[in-house]
């Protein structure tokens, strides 16, 4: 269809006007928040869209996890085993918690496995203050579908990486010049407000968030 | 607030001028009353919006110049209407930006004022109550709100009357469905708004129902009347009138 | 490709007759209204962030070639395939070639407007490939042969008890309940097999950005990532207007988004793919590709003022805020695109003659201006629209069916209507001879307009005496 292609060009280069350039009214500034306030906003606004947030730190974390689980009749929890959090999983897992169940082979191999598995564990990239929001960057260790086909996904935040804004996340960080394959905000468990617009949570991706926050 | 003119234009508009003419007469005499020397030109006729609406600039800028003739000098052009102050004030402009009357128009729109906004912005108009004791409502038409900005000024001098007691709409910012030819041309859809705006007066329990705008007046007042409601559509100028007198 | 012939005052007779859609319509109408209000209970605010959604939307727009090829550049280069269709017909074609190459029949799709402007999934349908909407809404509908009443909510038409039933009817084993908790797990359980067995992922695009090469995509419910993500094969689909320059521009049109359609601060996904599956990653399309669709959209950019359409970024609030949409319900309009932004838009694609009609449709009492999120000057396009349907002179950028209206009877009152108006005696006349015909007007037999004003209203009476009299006669200058 290069045809296509050529036909459209053609058509927008040969109309081309020139159009006054307007002016752009800068992003109205905010000032900048603290750690505290920033977990603070987070789990309020996360929260308020069903998000369960628990406050942690690093020395504790897998603690909280584990009464997490045990709350939770769960089949499995889909973890990577070579990322960060991954090692320290699978250095001290108790018998009477859910089973870990590695993602180590390509989604072909392991769909199955992937769409009857209750729970998966991630880490995350950051989170946003103001919206309330995870931003995750899947990596070959926690691929994509972790944080989406399991019933209850589980994420891991340090309270240190989150930012006031997406517009700040994006220019602390530099993204325009590493996008990944895939880059995700989230802000709460799977909802859907499509029947008379009856907002209800759970639909195709994950019924239940849980966001540790580890406070260093 | 811009300095107090001696002399002022009255725009009339061409719904009161043929069906409503009470109305413009106590707009002029609110103006009057307060030393205000009213010009009414002759000349004067419509401002063109029927045409521009519905598709016909060429015809509606035929008129609109007729109405820069009219009005030529340079004092202020009282209008007792959102929707005929929004067509001189917002769209002759546009009207004429590739015509040689361009810059004219610009200045003719920049003399405008709806009657409300000139009594309160420009008067400061204060007033006392000399009425019954009368519960009223309000509709805003779509212009008065949206394109000039008015609604405050007209509710602000109602407050001003101390036995009126102003009961706001539910659907205040909904349009009663008038809309110029859209009324006979999207008759049904028309008679839907209008239905349900009727409705939401009778709901107040006013005795009257007031706004800046004999288009929707007329429109609002024929469907109370059409379904015998003793609510009579007025005019908040010969409202103010008559409170004052 | 749209053939369609709208019969507009049957349809919108029928519609205005059905109560219960009126009803759902407007208790739907008004919660979305009244959540937006309050994220946007700052107004100055709002007013600032729309005037910055507006200038990128300008800007992308003056730079649409370039932009377009940068785009293509960037995503060839990140491993997706590009591809550019100028009509509905072809951008199909795409989509079944790269269907075929794979030989998948069973394909899921996320909520996507620009595939229901191409009549996708009944393309493929015809073709013996199952094209399933996944988006909740999309997938009632789709259930019961419908088609989108509403941008954003696509099943708002419809009440929990008629889709209880539609539910019941239609899929097996499925016993009736009106509990939405319900008919959600329902739902879920159903997609959930078709998410895992889906061969090829359908998409839209909210927003793709050059500067990266990064299509991003907005969602609550986890369907667009299931489509995005699960399947070996992803087909984005996107209309030429909808790229942006810089990945920066990315949010502040993502908070006018969310918050104009649904008055969400963010929805709970906001997914940016920036290419297929590379060596090592586990899950992810194989294959990722950009279907760039014009149908007509450079031939609206080409004009300056109509160019402003192509601003959209199908939020839907102009929808939730019109006194007509609200009554009518999108159906009505015959379109995919109802409402304020479809009676713009649609007659600048389809033509006047078939959908020029939508134009009419609108008081112009600016509710949809007020409230959209980058400033289309929705009432100056509509009245455009109705001067191209009677203009005589067509330039290269005059809209399909220019002048088509042109007749003599209406262009004869309108000239005697602008003569009287500006001839001061003849007015005058005019007057003095509607004053005294005035008394009698209301015996004569209501037909034409005077019969469509009478349905509801009474009529007006022309004053024994005019403004222009009683003012001479109190003595009220002239000068």
């Amino acid at each position: 269809m290069s045809e296509a292609r050529a036909n459209i060009l053609n058509r927008l280069r040969h109309s081309a006007r020139p159009q006054p350039t307007i002016t752009e009214p800068e992003a109205a500034p905010a000032p900048p928040l603290s750690q505290a306030d920033k977990v603070a906003q987070l789990k309020q606004r996360m929260e308020a869209m069903h998000a369960e947030v628990i406050i942690t730190n690093s020395g504790d974390w897998t603690t909280a996890l584990k009464a997490v689980l045990r709350q939770r009749s769960l089949n499995g929890l889909l973890y990577a085993p070579h990322s960060p959090i991954g090692v320290m999983l699978s250095e001290g897992w108790d018998s009477d918690l859910p089973p870990l169940v590695a993602y180590e082979q390509s989604v072909e191999d392991c769909k199955e496995r992937l769409f009857t598995i209750d729970a998966g564990i991630t880490s995350t990239q950051g989170g946003l203050a103001d919206v309330g929001a995870l931003i995750l960057w899947p990596t070959p260790d926690e691929p994509r579908l972790m944080s989406l086909a399991p019933a209850v996904h589980i994420a891991v935040l340090e309270a240190s990486k989150i930012h006031d804004s997406l517009a700040s996340a994006m220019r602390t960080e530099r993204w325009a010049e590493r996008m990944p394959t895939n880059a995700l905000l989230i802000s709460g468990p799977s909802k859907t407000a499509d029947i008379e617009l009856v907002l209800t949570f759970g639909v195709h991706g994950p019924k239940e968030l849980i966001v540790l926050v580890l406070n260093d | 607030m811009p300095t107090r003119p001696e002399k002022v234009y009255f725009f009339g508009t061409c719904l009161i001028d043929l069906c409503f003419p009470q109305a413009g007469m106590a707009g002029m005499e609110l103006l009057q009353r307060e030393g205000i020397q009213v010009v009414y030109p002759q000349k004067q006729s419509c401002c063109g919006q029927p045409a521009y609406n519905s598709g016909f600039p060429d015809e509606a800028r035929t008129v609109a110049r007729q109405q820069i003739k009219a009005f030529a000098k340079d004092y202020p052009i009282i209008i007792p209407s959102g929707s005929c102050g929004g067509m001189l004030r917002h769209h002759y402009p546009k009207l004429f930006a590739d015509q040689p009357e361009a810059a004219e128009a610009q200045r003719f729109a920049s003399r405008v004022f709806e009657l409300n906004e000139f009594l309160v912005t420009v008067l400061d108009l204060k007033l006392e109550d000399r009425g019954q004791p009368i519960k009223v409502t309000w509709h805003s038409s779509c212009s008065a709100l949206r394109e000039m900005k008015v609604i405050d000024h007209a509710k602000s001098l109602l407050r001003q009357l101390k036995n009126v007691e102003l009961i706001e709409l539910q659907r205040e910012r909904e349009c009663c469905g008038f809309g110029g030819s859209f009324s006979v041309k999207q008759a049904d859809i028309s008679s839907a708004m209008v239905v349900d705006k009727v409705a939401d007066i009778e709901q107040t329990g006013a005795a009257v129902v007031l706004s800046g705008d004999y288009g929707c007046l007329m429109h609002i007042g024929g469907a109370l009347k059409h379904r015998n409601s003793p609510i009579p559509a007025k005019h908040v100028a010969e409202f103010l009138l008559e409170r004052t007198q | 490709m749209t053939e369609t012939v709208v019969d507009f005052p049957k349809n919108f007779k029928k519609a205005l007759g059905d109560g219960q859609l009126r009803h759902n319509l407007r208790a739907a109408m008004d919660t979305l209204g009244m959540r937006r209000r309050t994220l946007f209970s700052d107004l100055d605010v709002f007013e600032k962030l729309r005037e910055r959604g507006d200038a990128i939307r300008q800007r992308a727009l003056r730079q649409l070639p370039e932009l377009l090829e940068r785009l293509e550049q960037k995503c060839t280069e990140n491993g997706m395939q590009v591809h550019w269709a100028e009509t509905p017909a072809e951008a199909n074609a795409i989509c079944l070639e790269i269907i075929q190459k794979h030989n998948a029949t069973r394909v899921i799709k996320g909520k996507s407007m620009v595939s229901e402007e191409m009549h996708l999934n009944h393309f493929l349908d015809e073709r013996g490939i199952e094209a399933l909407e996944t988006d909740l809404g999309e997938y009632i509908i789709q259930l019961d042969h419908e088609t989108p009443s509403h941008i954003i909510v696509p099943a708002i038409h419809k009440n929990r008890d008629q889709i209880a039933q539609l539910f019941h009817d239609k899929i097996p084993n499925t016993p009736y309940t009106e509990v939405v908790e319900e008919l959600n797990a329902i739902a879920r359980q159903v997609l959930r097999e078709k998410f895992f067995a889906g061969e090829v992922g359908v998409s839209g695009v909210n927003f793709a950005v050059a500067e990266t090469g990064t299509l991003c995509l907005v969602e609550n419910e986890g369907n667009g990532r299931m489509c995005t993500t699960a399947p070996p094969v992803h087909i984005a689909i996107m209309g030429i207007e909808k790229v942006l320059e810089r990945l920066e521009d990315v949010p502040p049109l993502l908070r006018l988004l969310t918050g104009s359609a649904t008055g969400q601060l963010i929805t709970t996904y906001f997914n940016m793919i920036s290419s297929p599956r590379k060596p090592g990653e586990k899950d992810g399309p194989k294959e990722v590709h950009l279907v760039l669709l014009d149908n007509g959209r450079s031939k609206i950019w080409a004009d300056p003022e109509l160019r402003h359409t192509l601003k959209c970024i199908r939020c839907g609030t102009c929808l939730n805020h019109c006194p007509v949409y609200t009554r009518l319900g999108g159906h009505a309009y015959g379109y995919v695109y109802p409402g304020p932004i479809g009676s713009i838009l649609t007659p600048q694609i389809e033509g006047l003659k078939n959908a020029g009609a939508m134009a009419t449709a609108s008081t112009f009492c600016g509710a949809c201006e007020e409230v959209c999120p980058v400033k289309i000057p929705i009432t100056d396009i509509l009245r455009r629209l109705r001067t191209e349907s009677y203009d005589q002179d067509e330039t290269p950028n005059s809209v399909k069916d220019h002048g088509h209206k042109l007749n003599a009877t209406e262009s004869l009152t309108w000239k005697g209507w602008a003569f009287s108006n500006a001839t001061p005696w003849f007015n005058a006349l005019n007057a003095k001879l509607l004053g005294l015909a005035g008394p009698l007007l209301p015996k004569l037999p209501a037909v034409g307009i005077v019969k469509k004003w009478s349905q509801s209203r009474a009529l007006p009476t022309f004053a024994a005496k005019s403004l222009h009299v009683l003012a001479k006669e109190k003595g009220i200058r002239d000068e």
